[in-house]
């Protein structure tokens, strides 16, 4: 487990370093993403460490929010007046961009015959 | 004999109380979304806020006391994210036979989700420092204040507009992809990944695997390229 940990987090630093250095605008921790995909792709050994804690992790992502939403509630203030309008423009295009990349997913994945295996 | 006012003061000073408090919130909102069948409406994000909050205001503790213990969790949001590469890995094969579908659902939901909420936004007579704070509420934290910033928002306003987005899209996608009866997991999560960031990919691992390691993909590809897009756009609502 410490393995895993110890090349998740060296990943994570990797990325952060190379995001910074290069001025890009890709949060570390994605580029960090990138490199673990593909060290994982060229090792199947190094695959098998990192799977079972990455999955663990993952299993509950949900948690890792609830800081920063705590954090939320005692800015909600901070939308004013304008709240309604704030609320309202983020229910509609959430819903709109949900339902927007979803169909043109199955749009294009049906004209390029990507069907799910 | 200490009183529990003493007791509590020493246990405040620590990092201990709240980090355990911010489990003990969580484990008791899982298992109530677990009770209600992992229905939408029971957010486990949610419902451990509300709990939290409701603590924080009866005990009167500021927030950054309870970050102080928390920030123990929320720093492993980053380490997450670098984990996301495992169900992608997994997925490697599926993914790469529909590279131009995700390409495609990544650009459209974007460019929606950028474009819609300004719109409404300003015609409802949102000013334009706030606007700035908006364009980015789509994308995973870090990088939504990063572009608020260079656009002439607010941090502070961006992380709120950020969880807000993320929570609403985790509580309507189930229903609305239902109503669109769009049944591949792969456009679902993709969809929801790109318009409710790691909020929205964490509802997807509870629904499907396949949804969440599409929906890991959307929010990364997401992230890249509204701060790519998120300037243009927002020059045209000037």
């Amino acid at each position: 487990m410490i393995r895993a940990l110890t090349l998740i987090l060296l990943c994570q630093l990797a990325g952060e370093a190379v995001a910074r250095a290069l001025g890009l605008p890709v949060p570390g921790p994605v580029l960090g993403m990138a490199l673990l995909w593909a060290l994982m792709s060229g090792s199947a050994s190094l695959a098998e460490i990192v799977r079972p804690v990455g999955e663990g992790i993952l299993r509950h992502l949900s948690l890792l929010f609830v800081p920063a939403g705590v954090g939320v509630i005692g800015h909600l203030d901070r939308l004013g007046s304008q709240a309604l309008a704030l609320g309202l423009a983020i229910v509609v295009s959430t819903a709109l961009a949900i339902a927007a990349g979803a169909l043109a997913f199955t749009l294009v994945a049906r004209l390029t015959g990507s069907r799910d295996a | 004999m200490h009183d529990f006012a003493e007791i509590w003061s020493y246990l405040a000073q620590g990092p201990l109380l709240w980090l355990t408090l911010t489990l003990v919130a969580y484990v008791i909102a899982d298992l109530i979304a677990e009770q209600a069948g992992r229905k939408p409406i029971a957010n486990p994000v949610l419902i451990a806020v509300v709990l939290l909050g409701l603590m924080l205001w009866a005990t009167g503790t500021p927030y950054a006391v309870y970050f102080e213990g928390a920030q123990f969790v929320h720093f492993l949001l980053g380490p997450a994210t670098v984990a996301l590469a495992v169900p992608m890995h997994a997925q490697g094969a599926r993914l790469k036979r529909a590279i131009l579908p995700v390409l495609a659902g990544v650009s459209v939901g974007s460019v929606v989700a950028v474009t819609s909420a300004l719109a409404i936004a300003k015609a409802m007579g949102v000013d334009m420092e706030t606007l700035a704070s908006l364009a980015p509420k789509s994308t995973t934290a870090p990088v939504a204040i990063g572009i608020a910033q260079t656009l002439g928002g607010s941090p502070t306003l961006t992380a709120v507009l950020v969880i807000l987005t993320g929570i609403t899209g985790a509580l309507i996608a189930t229903p609305l992809l239902n109503a669109l009866r769009l049944k591949d997991w792969r456009a679902r999560g993709l969809a929801v990944g790109t318009a409710a960031h790691g909020i929205g990919t964490a509802r997807a691992f509870q629904v499907h695997p396949t949804a969440g390691a599409f929906a890991g993909i959307g929010m990364g590809l997401n992230a890249i390229l509204t701060a790519l897009i998120a300037p243009a756009v927002l020059r045209l609502f000037l």
